[in-house]
């Protein structure tokens, strides 16, 4: 697949807001949860109650 | 002393059966840490191949044009909800039988993951849902009973946190989390047993794979790595589970602070 422009490439045929909405609300899912799992041990090791 | 206690300090201690040996939480905390980098940096790498392959190896499908790229996280994302919910109720069910202190630690770092596949493969189907069907919802056998999923997690974690003795919060969460497995086939099956807007299963073991071979590439590659994944935040969640929980015995306090 050759997108030929980074415009063309964030335009996604049209279907910008549905394709980048689902990659970039999942990533922030992860994002999210990582932060939270690290969150969760620092105050666990540190014998902090949550 | 004959107690289930006793029998797992000496499997604690390598003696015994040795598939039992790191069922115990003092076992485990450091064989989950050892494990936590490398199945990040095999995540890592599924990811890249696998968005490599869904944004510049798979062509542009001929009826859906590029909205269908939608299906590389929205597929992986529904198999891992189905899947951890599954995995969670056996780690639920083996506590419930061998009463093992671990069992429930798992079943429980495993839930928040699951819910949150099951909300991404909601919310990617209501953007992919809306350029192809016209609709963001449908209540249809498949997406009502995905969302049940997410509200047996949800219940599950609810539940699981009211109870402050850890030992009958995991039996009552236990219970739930086996009661609610009968939904998994149910999601499964529901494209067959309803005439569902939803589309088929997408790959079957069956039947040759009704899509181009990159694009079935791509969609492996991101399962992989939502498989990986889930086995770094539940290790990582089950490590601070641990903790928490055995913050008052002996190993946990001589450890101080150490990882």
């Amino acid at each position: 697949m050759n997108w030929g422009s980074l415009d063309n490439f964030l335009a996604m045929g049209g279907y910008g807001l549905y394709v980048w909405g689902s990659y970039g609300v999942t990533l922030l899912c992860i994002v999210a949860e990582l932060w939270g799992l690290s969150r969760r041990a620092r105050r666990a090791l540190t014998g902090e109650r949550a | 002393m004959t107690t289930k206690g006793y029998t797992l300090e000496a499997h604690a201690d390598g003696r015994g059966n040795p598939m039992f040996r790191f069922a115990a939480p003092q076992a485990f905390f450091p064989l989950a840490g050892k494990m936590i980098p490398w199945f990040a940096a095999l995540a890592a790498l599924f990811a890249a191949a696998g968005l490599y392959v869904s944004f510049f190896a798979a062509p542009t499908d001929f009826q859906q044009g590029e909205s269908y790229r939608v299906i590389f996280i929205h597929v992986p994302a529904a198999w891992m909800s189905m899947f951890l919910y599954v995995v969670m109720a056996v780690w639920a069910a083996l506590g419930l039988i061998l009463n093992t202190r671990l069992s429930g630690m798992m079943a429980s770092a495993i839930a928040p993951t699951g819910a949150m596949f099951t909300f991404v493969a909601l919310w990617t189907g209501a953007l992919w849902g809306k350029p192809t069907w016209g609709t963001w919802w449908v209540w249809d056998a498949r997406l009502t009973s995905e969302l049940i999923l997410l509200f047996l997690y949800l219940g599950f974690i609810a539940l699981t946190t009211a109870i402050d003795d850890p030992r009958r919060a995991d039996r009552a969460g236990a219970v739930l989390a086996i009661v609610g497995v009968i939904n998994v086939p149910i999601i499964y099956f529901s494209v067959k047993w309803w005439n569902t807007l939803h589309q088929g299963a997408s790959v079957s073991l069956s039947k040759a794979p009704s899509m181009a071979a990159t694009m079935l590439a791509g969609m492996l590659l991101m399962a992989l790595a939502a498989w990986m994944y889930s086995f770094v935040a539940a290790l990582w969640r089950v490590r601070s589970i641990i903790v928490e929980r055995e913050r008052n015995a002996l190993w946990v306090r001589e450890r101080g602070t150490a990882s």
